[in-house]
């Protein structure tokens, strides 16, 4: 006997039953759309790089050897001795410059119609394609608008420069939101102690909010190593025989060799141009997993 | 304001004992077009515990924060009129904030301790003050003050935020103790901790108003009763239209007078219970 009853309600419970795991297994499939694609990915590439014989061999090849027209004697040692330095010299730039804007709009600057203003320009400009600063770095960094002494040419400089102004927007916008996630509570006993405002910024609020800043940070970086445009338009070398030895040398970059390696007709580059990306993959992974372990470190502490 | 470290409260001559430590005078608060506080007049005398009562919205806390200029964190918040501590004015751009507050400080309503370790959480201010003697002594004393110093003395380098509600607010005045302030202030420090730690900090602010100057803001009017000497109520001016609710002082009296034979009726209408 069922425990429904008529009247003036028409309960359709089977099909409301339905609806649930309908729209549960919609969901599914969306998620798995992401997993599947990367996972397709990866065997394509490994199976492209493995074609060639042993991977490990091939990677171990890769990574040691310069670039070169030869498919069994190319590598990527030089990209990836520039791809280390465009991402130190980055950090070094980038990090204190988005740091720095991201205190003073959120912790010193009053709010206005100005501080509205410079909001919307970092919101917009974290919109911008990479290629755009590309041409922004050719113009003012390599060129320095046609004055010679001050124009950095095909530099590590003039690279790290204009991939600072890219992930800037990055780092201001995610120190911003990490300063907003300290609770007003904090300031105020700090405040209360007779504390100034750098010692409350200092002493307090910096620290909490530094997980959140940690991990922003390394991941905008990890769009540094991944980036190809803006490097092409500011002068990466596609093929260069020896490593940058300062910030002022030539160089070229991870992603850039893999592109030229792409361009190759020889079928026998495709191989290479695999074992580039996995390692160009290998070495985000292994950033996204920094920031994660750093971010957790700092949660537990607290 | 001078900015001379006043010698320790204990020591105040008696020379200053009649004085009132704190003294409002025409004081209006106003946030942004409305105003908030209207013409008070207040006298807060030196070691006594004067508690502010009143209804919700009535302006208790925004008087409190007149007395550490913590109304100045609120972007449009104004203030008229005189504010005065030690008889020297604290209102206006030329007062130190940052050393007031030093010297007249303040608990909050939720526990708020850094998140650090005990210690850390008294040293800090200090520190940041330029405290130049044993810190492990001033936070050894600073905790038996408090009545914190037996149940903490084991794990001083545990994070502040691992003690309960009641051991917290408690950290919370050894670390403001430790800075050595004239006055505390303190925002309704018992509305979020249950009744026997609520008794714990009750006794405490008693054993402490020998040597400081107390001003409580609580909702609770048996607490205004237990603890306090002088009971000043402050009311939501019904007359003053407008949207927002003005507050205004209408009655000080010392505090057994004021609950046993109130003079002004909305006191009396609101310690009976049939206002607020």
């Amino acid at each position: 006997m069922s425990v429904e009853s008529a009247g003036r309600f028409h309960p359709r419970r089977r099909s409301r039953a339905l609806a649930g795991p309908v729209f549960a297994a919609a969901c599914l499939l969306a998620t798995l759309t992401g997993v599947l694609a990367l996972a397709v990915l990866t065997l394509a590439v490994v199976a492209a790089a493995a074609s060639d014989g042993g991977l490990i061999d091939l990677l171990h090849r890769l990574a040691v050897n310069p670039q070169s027209g030869d498919p069994a004697r190319a590598g990527f040692r030089v990209g990836i001795v520039g791809s280390a330095w465009l991402l130190a010299l980055t950090a070094l730039i980038g990090i204190p410059t988005g740091v720095g804007a991201g205190v003073f709009l959120e912790e010193y600057m009053p709010a206005g119609r100005l501080k509205g203003a410079i909001q919307t320009n970092i919101a917009n400009l974290a919109g911008v394609p990479s290629v755009v600063y590309g041409i922004l770095g050719l113009a003012v960094f390599a060129r320095a608008f046609g004055v010679s002494g001050l124009a950095l040419g095909p530099s590590l400089l003039a690279g790290a420069l204009t991939l600072s102004l890219l992930i800037l927007p990055t780092i201001v916008v995610t120190t911003q939101e990490a300063l907003r996630t300290v609770p007003p509570s904090l300031r105020h006993a700090a405040m209360a102690l007779g504390a100034t405002r750098w010692q409350v910024v200092a002493g307090h609020v910096l620290p909490s909010a530094l997980p959140g800043i940690l991990t922003g940070t390394i991941l905008g970086l990890s769009r540094v190593v991944g980036e190809t445009a803006p490097l092409l338009m500011v002068g990466a070398a596609g093929s260069l025989l020896r490593p940058p030895r300062g910030p002022m040398d030539r160089y070229s970059a991870l992603p850039v060799e893999i592109y030229n390696y792409a361009k190759e007709p020889d079928p026998a580059f495709q191989a290479v141009t695999a074992g580039g990306i996995l390692i160009l993959v290998a070495l985000l992974l292994s950033m996204n997993a920094v920031a994660i372990v750093i971010r957790d470190r700092f949660r537990r502490r607290r | 304001m001078s900015a001379t470290l006043a010698p320790p409260p204990a020591a105040a001559s008696d020379a200053s004992a009649d004085e009132p430590a704190l003294q409002t005078r025409a004081l209006r608060v106003w946030y942004g077009a409305s105003l908030a506080l209207r013409d008070v007049d207040l006298d807060v005398p030196r070691h006594r515990i004067t508690a502010l009562i009143g209804p919700s919205g009535c302006g208790k806390s925004t008087l409190l924060r007149c007395f550490n200029r913590m109304n100045d964190l609120v972007p449009d918040a104004r203030v008229e009129g005189d504010v005065r501590f030690d008889g020297v004015s604290i209102v206006g751009p030329k007062v130190d904030a940052v050393t007031l507050r030093r010297r007249v400080g303040m608990v909050f309503q939720k526990p708020n301790p850094f998140p650090k370790s005990i210690y850390n959480n008294i040293a800090w201010g200090a520190r940041i003050n330029g405290y130049r003697g044993d810190m492990d002594e001033l936070v050894e004393r600073s905790l038996r003050r408090a009545a914190l110093w037996d149940e903490v003395r084991e794990k001083l380098h545990r994070s502040g935020l691992d003690l309960s509600g009641g051991q917290q607010q408690r950290l919370c005045i050894a670390r403001t103790l430790a800075v050595e302030p004239e006055v505390i202030l303190m925002d309704e420090p018992c509305s979020a901790l249950d009744p026997i730690s609520t008794a714990r900090v009750e006794d405490l602010m008693e054993d402490l108003k020998d040597d400081y100057t107390i001003v409580i803001v609580t909702h609770n009017m048996q607490q205004a009763r237990r603890v306090s000497d002088v009971t000043a109520c402050l009311m939501p001016d019904v007359e003053a239209g407008g949207g927002r609710r003005t507050g205004v002082l209408v009655e000080v009296s010392p505090t057994d007078v004021l609950f046993t034979n109130p003079v002004d009726p909305r006191t009396e209408a609101y310690i009976t219970g049939r206002v607020g």
